[in-house]
């Protein structure tokens, strides 16, 4: 009981830093996609809207290699979506920090299965799900 | 309709949207959605993009919150994530090839059950029996802190659970949002973990399953920056609000006001799907 107890603990600091690391990539994240959206907004503000129907081509930047092409030109809309990939890696890397407490508990079958899961995100990352 | 006109729409709906979603624990996509699609004309394949990346930042923003008050079991949260990431990934490529109105009325069908799990009351089934031979195999059984010691409990119907994330995870890929209410039906009613583990873990999967599915998005174009970022903003600032009153206010008649809203907006976006409104 002792030792379940003093595990518990373990788990539970590990838990607080990767809470507040979590906050601290979405305060990060969030702060670039205002920055980038009031650029936008200053830019684009009395242009119109039109998003009836979606076309996948109308989209600039829907890889992240093209989200760091339209960073170095400053675009807006490419800041703000460089926003949006750093919170999607927000929780990825979460379970990134997941795999290396189960390696230091020494747990292979977690580090498995945390490196499957990875794996399958990765493999989504890779562009060749959609046609 | 100006470019600044639609962006301050779209943040004071979604902050609305975060508030109530936080408060009635329904969470923000299954009401932006609605308003993006039925109220601004915005074609439901944008709108599901928008809503995913709002998902992210809830579940992530709110994370070191809930350390605080419950105990996420990794273990259940990693091992259920194969289901939901796989799934998650698999309806997020689907739904593109689905006629537009079929996902409205899929989306209606959900809106109207997460309603119903709204007001029911919830009860905990949770025990000790720690005899499932699948759950003992996995280390899914835990314990938390109580006054006086840990309580233990016991994780049942592995296979069921799964099963039933697998699902929670099309539906979270399909239509772009948490779908935290299946999530509850698989880990409160059929694996039976206590709410003070099942909501915490149940967090921590809702952001790693939306970041694999925002991924299919991005590449697609569904994420569009001029959506995404007052739908993201205006969530996440209506959910922090809503979890900081959320402590001090009783939420039962909120819930069932809400659970009537949702309803309406459940039949609408029926109606809308089936006369290829949408």
């Amino acid at each position: 009981m002792k030792e379940q107890g003093k595990h518990f603990f373990a788990d539970k600091d590990v838990q607080v830093i990767l809470g507040t690391l979590l906050r601290v990539g979405v305060v990060l994240s969030m702060s670039i996609v205002l920055i980038g959206g009031f650029i936008y907004l200053w830019h684009y503000g009395n242009g119109p809207v039109n998003y009836r129907v979606f076309d996948p081509l109308k989209a600039e930047y829907s890889s992240v290699l093209a989200i760091f092409r339209g960073l170095k030109s400053l675009d807006s809309t490419a800041i703000i979506q460089f926003g949006v990939l750093l919170l999607i890696f927000t929780p990825i890397t979460r379970v990134v920090f997941s795999i290396f407490s189960f390696l230091i508990e020494k747990d292979y079958m977690y580090v498995l299965i945390g490196i499957f899961v990875l794996c399958v995100i990765l493999f989504s990352l890779s562009n060749k799900l959609v046609g | 309709m100006s470019v600044l006109l639609f962006t301050v729409i779209v943040l004071v709906g979604a902050f609305l949207a975060g508030l109530v979603g936080s408060l009635t624990g329904l969470g923000g996509g299954v009401i932006i959605i609605p308003l993006l699609t039925l109220a601004l004309g915005v074609d439901i394949h944008y709108a599901i993009g928008a809503s995913i990346v709002s998902v992210i930042a809830t579940s992530s923003g709110s994370a070191a919150a809930y350390v605080k008050e419950g105990i996420t079991n990794i273990r259940i949260g990693m091992f259920l994530e194969i289901a939901t990431t796989i799934s998650a990934i698999f309806g997020a490529v689907i739904t593109v090839y689905i006629n537009p109105g079929y996902i409205a009325v899929i989306f209606g069908l959900i809106l109207l059950f997460s309603a119903v799990m709204m007001v029911r009351k919830k009860v905990d089934h949770s025990d000790d029996d720690a005899s499932g031979r699948l759950a003992v195999f996995f280390k899914l059984n835990g314990s938390y802190p109580v006054e006086g010691g840990l309580k233990k409990y016991g994780v049942h119907n592995v296979i069921g659970g799964f099963v039933m994330m697998f699902f929670a995870g099309i539906i979270s890929g399909l239509l772009g949002i948490g779908s935290g209410a299946l999530k509850v039906l698989a880990m409160d009613n059929i694996m039976r973990i206590p709410f003070k583990v099942s909501t915490t873990t149940s967090n921590f999967m809702m952001g790693v399953t939306a970041a694999a599915s925002a991924v299919v998005y991005l590449h697609r174009g569904q994420i569009v920056p001029g959506i995404a970022m007052p739908v993201t903003i205006g969530v996440l600032f209506g959910a922090t609000l809503g979890s900081k009153i959320l402590v001090k206010t009783k939420t039962d008649k909120l819930k069932v006001i809400f659970a009537a809203v949702v309803v309406f907006l459940a039949l609408q976006m029926i109606y809308n799907g089936l006369s290829g409104k949408l």
